[in-house]
Order: C-alpha cells, then structure tokens, then sequence
C-alpha cells in the first residue's frame, strides 16, 4: 500500500439516468410512518433498453442472396419433389438435405389479411396488406405483402387473385425484399 | 403413471396493469389463496408441498432472465426442487402438464404449479411486437409480424373454404364477455352485441378490436398431488377434500413457420389426425370424402394439427370416445373469436369446417344465461363459461393455469363460494376439458379433469 495515495471515500455521481431530487417521505420514522409505507403508491421509471443483434442467416443465406439477385429461390426434396418457398435446409419428412431450387415469380392468394394495426415497428406502414402464396411448383406456402390493391377494399375475391413478384432494388436483406403485387 | 388430483388453485385479479406489486408479489396471491383454500396456512403447507413448476412466456416483457427462481424463492420455496418450462401462449398449460409429471411419476405427492406475466411494462403496440417475435425472425416476423395478421389469414381462408361469416365470429365473443360478466377475476365484463363487435375498431381484417384478448397483468397456481398427497393434506386441514382427478393429458406441435405446414390428402388424416368416433362414422367419412374432393387440404393453415394431437391424445388417455357429449365444458384458449371455432373442430366437438355453425347454434352457451342473441339448440358442452382469454384477459404464462382453476372450481361444485355468484356453475358437472395453445398452433395441450363420485 502506498500511503501517500489518498482513495476515493464515496461514489462519483454522475447526472445520466433518473434523478427525482425530493422524494416524498415521512420525515420522522416512527412506527407509524413505516407501517404508512405499505400505502404508498409504487415508483414507476422508464428504463430504455436497446440492442444490435449480429444475426446469421447460417444455411437459409442463399434466400436472401437470391432476392438481393432478384430471384425467389425455395428448397427441395431430392426424392420426394416436396418443395418449400421458404428456406429449409432439410426435409422435415425424409430428413435429408434439401437442394436449391428457382422458384417461379408468379403464384396465388391462399390468404390474407389488412393490418390496420401492427407491431410497433411496422405501426408506421398500416394499412398493409399481408399474405400467404401459393405457387404451382410449390408444396407449401409463402408470407409476403401485397401492394396494388385498395386495403380499404379488402374481400375474399382476393383469395385466388394471380399475384406475380416484384423486388427492392436496392436489398435490405430482409424477406421484404420481395413482395407481390396483382397480375394486370 | 399414478393417479394426479387437482385439490386446489388460486387466480390473481387479472388486469391492465398491476404496478402496485412486482410479478413474485402477484403469484404470491393466487398461490396463498390455493393455500388457504385447503384450509392450511402457510408454514404448514411449505413443509407438505415437494416441489413446483414454474410458468411465464417472455423474458422480454419481464426484461428480467430466472424470474421463476426469483417467485420460488418469494413464495418460500426455495431449496425445494422448481423448475421453469416456457412455450408460448401454452406455457400454463404446458406447466400444469409438468406438475401433472412430477406427481404421476412418483417423484412428488404434493407439488405447485404456478405462473404468471406481467405485460403492461411497454405499451400496447411494444407488446405486439414482443409477442411477435414468437415467430420466426428472419423470415416471418419482418414481414409484418404481428399475431392478430397471422391469425387473421387463418379467418380469411377458413371463410373462403367453410363459408364462415365474421357475425359467427362475433358470436364467440357476445358468448365469453357475456360469461364473464358474472366471474370477478375477469378483466372485460361487458354485455355485447354483434354489432358492438363488427363496429369495433378494424385491427387486421376481418378481426376487430373484440374479436380479439387484451393484454394482462396475472398470476395463477394450482396444487396438484396424488393419492398419498391427497390423504396427507386431509389429515393436515381436518377436511374431506374433493376428488378432481386429471385423466389425461395430450399434447401436439406444428411447424413455426405456418406457411411450412402439410396440406395432406384424406387418406393421411384419416391414419393420422382423425378422432376414432369420426373414423366410424359413415355419414361423416363421407362428409370428409366431400371435403377433400371441394379442394380441402389437412391442415393447412385454417386448422390447428397440433390441437388435434393433443386432444386425440388426451381423449385417449382419459378413455373419451366422443368428446362432444363426454365433455361437460371446455375452457380453450380463445386469443381470437376465430381460434375458438378453429378449436371446436380440433377438439371434435363438430367436425373440420362446421365451427361457424356451431359456434351459433347454442351448443357451446351456457344455460340459464340471455345472450340475446338467437340461439336454435340447447347447451350441450359449454365453452369458456369462465369468459375464456377474450374476456378474462391473457397473462401468457398464467393463463393456462388460470383456465386449470376454473375447471377445477366447476367440478368441485366450487364456483358460488370463489366466484360470489354461482350464475356460472354447471349443475352437476363431471367432466371438462383445458386447452392451452400457442403461437400459430405451434404447441397445444389439452388436458381432461373429471371429478369422481
């Protein structure tokens, strides 16, 4: 120990963070006063919280280079044909490796929705129109969005409606880089 | 597997917002009045019960990881054996099933079983988006994600294929906030007509702002124990308990991604989905026959597999050959009008296609109750006479425990002495079933309680 070093005798205090400067409270601490705390309404603050993932698309990457290269590409069964439009590394029913495949850029409304509401991220872009596709080529179904028809219109003509894709020009990477919009 | 008895449960007031406690102080009260409930106070019963499980969703919304080690260590629990299971809007139910383990395995003859969520700490459309990451984040959740969307794209393509109308979805909900109207514990009790709920504002077409559950603050817990458990808690309080007994439980899964799943051909339904009171029925093969030949795939997205594994396999268990009249009531997780009449024809209380019209016939309404609405046959199994999600409120990990004590209370003849009206108890109720179930139909449990003579 070097006794010529003086250390510190309390916290530094900073001014970040929530600072209330007089707290409502009994000023004498008589048995009284505690037992009046059970009373007292709760303290409520705001704590932010925030965070940049790094997130991996692992195996399901070409999907995402194909849109970014204006190209839906959808997994396939080796030996059974079962195709998915979303990426798969597997086949849930042979458990074998799945294989690349282009997938066409056309298909059908199986189903879908208006979302005059949404998840905070997305409240900023209500109304949007959500959907499932169908493809020919495919077994299974796609989730995208449906541009071109009025969401304030919305009917169950549209299931069915012939859809064909379109791209962002610019990729964010996203399954949104994709979307569809009606066959004219 | 021994026999597990369901002796007594506890629900928190569940509403918008509980600030006044922190979430182990919310589980504290249900869980002191299932204590209290036996007759036996505190420190007795810490000393009898073996261990828990333990029940929340989000780690998100509690912005706090082990929160179970931290309501295990405020009920007393603590060194006790506890454990905490998580799976979406089934956790409750998926936690009442491991309590139900821990007894029938013999490794526990008293064990608790309780959960909770606290969702009011971000707001509305913050929550949305907490729940939606219950779907998969790097292809459906940047799309929109949000679970009324999701669930809104089963309505439109079970309207397209079955015909369903959205006044037969109303329906559900004039039915639940109705039920509810007489439990205390439910947040929403309001009368409602059809029209209240198509006026209601649009959410995610053509599901309204009543269509669909709020957001809760809750917790719930439910004792379970077996025989030995059962005597032992007798001797403790000086009371006859009496006997609700889980006879079965099932459970069932479906792919995350709901664009994933199979649109099998009849003949696989048949060997793999049906119910055996549906595979021998000619007038129904045929109705499937039809089904199929229209263009109906199984389950594609208006059907719910994983609701119908689990109840094939708690049906099974508890030896039911026809749920629609072996059951007395259900209570099934109806986040959405639509997902109850999804889920009458998973359960098989009508067969795949004909929820809407069973949703309005009055089979599922309790009696003695005016709905105003016109209804064409008698009660037959009661659905959510406690006011299910829609009405009581959706603490995720709570629910489906909250779903266990009100079905425990009905078959105990219970519901006047918790509810201080007995407008919901079901005369001579013997049998019911839970459901819990999440995501898009990701996992479901149903699990069958009856009580014993």
């Amino acid at each position: 120990m070097n006794d010529s070093k003086k250390l510190p005798g309390k916290l530094e205090e900073t001014d970040d963070g929530q600072i209330l400067f007089s707290v409502p409270f009994p000023t004498a601490l008589d048995s009284e006063a505690l037992q009046s705390l059970k009373g007292m309404r709760p303290i409520i603050v705001k704590q932010p919280y925030a965070i940049d993932y790094i997130h991996s698309y692992g195996q399901d990457s070409p999907f995402f280079a194909g849109l970014a290269s204006r190209t839906l590409l959808g997994c396939q069964d080796r030996e059974s044909g079962y195709t998915y439009p979303n990426p798969r590394g597997h086949d849930m029913y042979t458990g074998e490796p799945t294989d690349w495949v282009q997938l066409p850029d056309r298909g059908k409304v199986h189903a879908f929705t208006v979302c005059h509401f949404g998840s905070e991220a997305f409240l900023p872009e209500t109304p949007f129109v959500l959907v499932l596709v169908e493809f020919e080529e495919a077994d299974t179904l796609l989730l995208s969005r449906l541009v071109g028809v009025d969401p304030l219109a919305a009917s169950l003509d549209w299931i069915g409606m012939s859809i064909k894709a379109r791209y962002l020009r610019n990729s964010k990477f996203k399954p949104t880089d994709i979307y569809f919009v009606p066959v004219e | 597997m021994r026999p597990v008895y369901a002796v007594s449960g506890g629900v928190s007031k569940f509403a918008k917002a509980r600030p006044d406690k922190t979430f182990q102080a919310v589980v504290k009260e249900a869980y002191d009045y299932a204590i209290r409930d036996l007759g036996l106070d505190f420190r007795r019963f810490t000393e009898m019960v073996d261990g828990s499980v333990a029940s929340y969703f989000s780690d998100h919304f509690t912005r706090q990881l082990m929160a179970g080690i931290m309501a295990q260590d405020y009920l007393g629990l603590c060194p006790k054996p506890g454990h905490r299971v998580e799976g979406g809007g089934a956790t409750g139910g998926i936690c009442f099933q491991e309590g139900w383990k821990n007894i029938a395995s013999g490794l526990m003859d008293i064990c608790v079983a309780y959960g909770f969520e606290t969702m009011s700490h971000v707001n509305t459309w913050k929550g949305n988006e907490f729940i939606a990451l219950a779907s998969d984040v790097s292809l459906d959740y940047p799309v929109g994600g949000f679970y009324s969307g999701y669930y809104a794209m089963m309505v439109t393509r079970h309207m397209k294929e079955f015909g369903t109308t959205v006044e037969q979805l109303a329906t559900v909900s004039v039915k639940n906030h109705l039920n509810a109207f007489h439990n205390p514990y439910a947040q929403k009790r309001n009368r409602y007509t059809i029209e209240d709920v198509r006026q209601a504002p649009m959410v995610a077409w053509p599901l309204t702002r009543l269509d669909i559950c709020v957001m809760s603050d809750g917790a719930a817990a439910v004792i379970l124990c077996s025989e030995e458990g059962l005597e032992e808690l007798e001797r403790a309080s000086g009371r006859s308990l009496p006997r609700v007994r889980v006879t079965g439980i099932g459970r069932g899964t479906d792919a995350m991604r709901m664009a994933d799943r199979p649109h099998q051909t009849l003949d696989d339904f048949l060997r793999l989905n049906a119910l055996p009171h549906e595979r021998e029925d000619q007038e129904t093969l045929k109705y499937y026959e039809d089904l199929w030949d229209q263009g109906f795939r199984y389950p594609g997205i208006h059907s719910f597999r994983a609701g119908r594994m689990a109840s094939k396999i708690a049906y099974e268990h508890a030896g039911l050959s026809n749920p629609g009249s072996d059951l007395d009531f259900v209570e099934l997780h109806d986040a959405y009008t639509s997902s109850e009449i999804q889920t009458y024809e998973d359960m098989g209380l009508c067969r795949y296609g004909e929820g809407g019209p069973y949703a309005t016939s009055g089979k599922a309404f309790m009696p003695g109750l005016e709905y105003g609405l016109d209804l064409v046959d008698s009660p037959v199994c009661p659905v959510n006479p406690s006011g299910g999600l829609i009405a009581c409120g959706h603490p995720v990990g709570a629910t489906g425990l909250m779903q266990a004590v009100f079905a425990l209370w009905q078959l105990q003849g219970s519901v006047e002495q918790h509810f201080g009206d007995s407008t919901l108890q079901l005369e001579g109720a013997r049998r019911g079933a839970i459901h819990s179930h999440a995501g898009t139909g990701t996992y479901v449990t149903v699990s069958i309680l009856e009580a014993e003579e």
